[in-house]
């Protein structure tokens, strides 16, 4: 019965699920968007830029791509508890606390993807644009702007990860009712309980937002394939 | 846009190339002035397409002297390159154009941008993905996108190497007209067919060394070396 239970909470717009939904998204785009913002500079710089270190850069990017999300949850709790570096801040088990978990938690998957949809194109491009005398600047707008279709799927990509992503949020955000409880930690906390309801219809939403996140990558590359080439 | 400096003539003096301990290139000595097109033949591996990109100032010589109008480097503006394999933007084929034109300083206004197509036979496929052309209308692409720098030389890589016979005599129709416009044509190919057809002046290339220089009919006619005679004959030349 546990379904239909589920279903009856989807449908009748259950004022709790569509709260803990709406703060699951703000959390991961709100974290999509800073890591997009530090990793894809990040990672353009290290496929355009040759410097000592880059090789090094390269490996721990990489690396970090397998971060497990509780050792991130512990770095941020520890970085923002009473007796942490920024403690002062108050930002422990609020939102804010749980964006920055998932910002560092995806913003080296951004920035090691995009280093390498950057480099990849830029080895293509190299020999044409030395002959058509590209500046520098002309060159990093123009590789961004023809790797755009690949950005946004690395986008997605970290949008799926960060919310489909549970132990940094649980430890930084302290899943408390109506204020940091999001759809992961709901869905652990509810199953733990074993008031399965909730969690099989927010199970149902996470799923719907991770199959809508992947339907439009996909979208965006035929797009892409058809008109841009 | 003609007022610019020029960078004719490109002059080698004995120039070298290497890559590690290798010779690409040794004592290449050639002027390449205005006037009739200048065709590089040689065997796969015999130093053309690294010779089309010293004179494109993409590559530095290892040894010998290379002056632009008696200057060491170029300007460059002048100057324009068609690869063998030309890489396409990931735009439409008027974006690709217009992206050539801001490169080189000049306005990219579709009034420009369609008037190079229709130079190169693509009218009408200015909004096609310009990755999804044939090879033929790719390398037509390139001729536009190289000319939107107005060049006074054009240098091409094999243009027409993995065309059918239809996108080659495209390809050479093309070049011929740009040649007649008065821009300076240098252009490597192992296709003595098109080379008897486009005329002007040929530097055979063996090993990294120009072995022979003359006008096409006499080269074609009487080859002063033996290795021209080979290859003209169709015999490996290694």
């Amino acid at each position: 019965m546990q379904p239909i239970a589920a279903l009856d909470l989807l449908f009748s717009a259950d004022a709790n699920l569509i709260a803990i939904v709406r703060l699951s998204l703000a959390v991961t785009l709100s974290a999509t968007v800073f890591a997009a913002l530090f990793g894809m500079p990040l990672g353009a710089f290290g496929a355009l830029v040759r410097f000592p270190g880059r090789e090094a850069l390269i490996v721990v990017l990489n690396a970090l791509m397998g971060l497990p999300p509780v050792v991130v949850g512990l770095s941020v709790f520890l970085l923002l508890s009473r007796s942490g570096p920024l403690g002062e801040l108050g930002l422990l088990f609020t939102p804010t606390a749980m964006v920055i978990a998932q910002t560092l938690l995806i913003a080296p998957i951004i920035a090691a993807l995009t280093r390498q949809v950057i480099e990849d194109l830029w080895i293509e491009y190299r020999d044409e644009f030395s002959a058509m005398q590209v500046g520098p600047l002309a060159r990093v707008a123009a590789l961004l702007w023809d790797a755009r279709f690949s950005l946004v799927t690395i986008l997605l990509a970290g949008f799926g990860r960060a919310a489909a992503e549970v132990g940094a949020v649980i430890i930084v955000g302290g899943n408390i009712d109506g204020f940091t409880r999001v759809m992961t930690t709901t869905i652990a906390l509810e199953t733990s309980k074993g008031d399965l309801a909730l969690a099989v219809g927010l199970g149902a939403v996470l799923i719907a937002v991770v199959m809508a996140v992947n339907a439009l990558a996909w979208g965006v590359r035929r797009w892409s394939e058809k008109h841009a080439g | 846009m003609r007022d610019r400096p020029s960078d004719l003539p490109i002059r080698f003096k004995a120039v070298d190339y290497r890559v590690g301990p290798t010779a690409i290139l040794s004592g290449i000595t050639l002027d390449i002035c205005p006037g009739e097109p200048m065709l590089l033949l040689g065997p796969n591996g015999s130093g053309k397409t690294t010779l089309l990109k010293l004179g494109m100032d993409l590559l530095t010589p290892s040894g010998g002297r290379l002056t632009f109008a008696g200057r060491p480097e170029g300007i460059g503006s002048r100057r324009a390159i068609v690869f063998q394999r030309p890489v396409m933007l990931r735009r439409s084929v008027a974006a690709n154009v217009a992206f050539a034109l801001a490169a080189a300083g000049r306005a990219p206004v579709p009034t420009v941008v369609a008037h190079l197509l229709r130079q190169v036979g693509l009218a009408g496929f200015e909004r096609r993905p310009a990755r999804r052309l044939s090879g033929g209308e790719q390398q037509r692409l390139a001729l536009a996108r190289a000319l939107a720098r107005d060049p006074e030389v054009l240098f091409l890589d094999e243009p027409t190497a993995s065309l059918d016979p239809a996108g080659t005599k495209a390809v050479e129709d093309i070049i011929i007209r740009i040649a007649r416009a008065g821009v300076k044509i240098v252009m490597s190919t192992h296709d003595l067919g098109q080379a008897r057809r486009l005329g002007g002046d040929v530097a055979f290339l063996v090993a990294g060394r120009i072995i022979e220089r003359g006008t096409s009919p006499n080269f074609f006619v009487s080859p002063a070396t033996e290795e021209a005679r080979r290859f003209l004959a169709g015999d490996l030349v290694i």
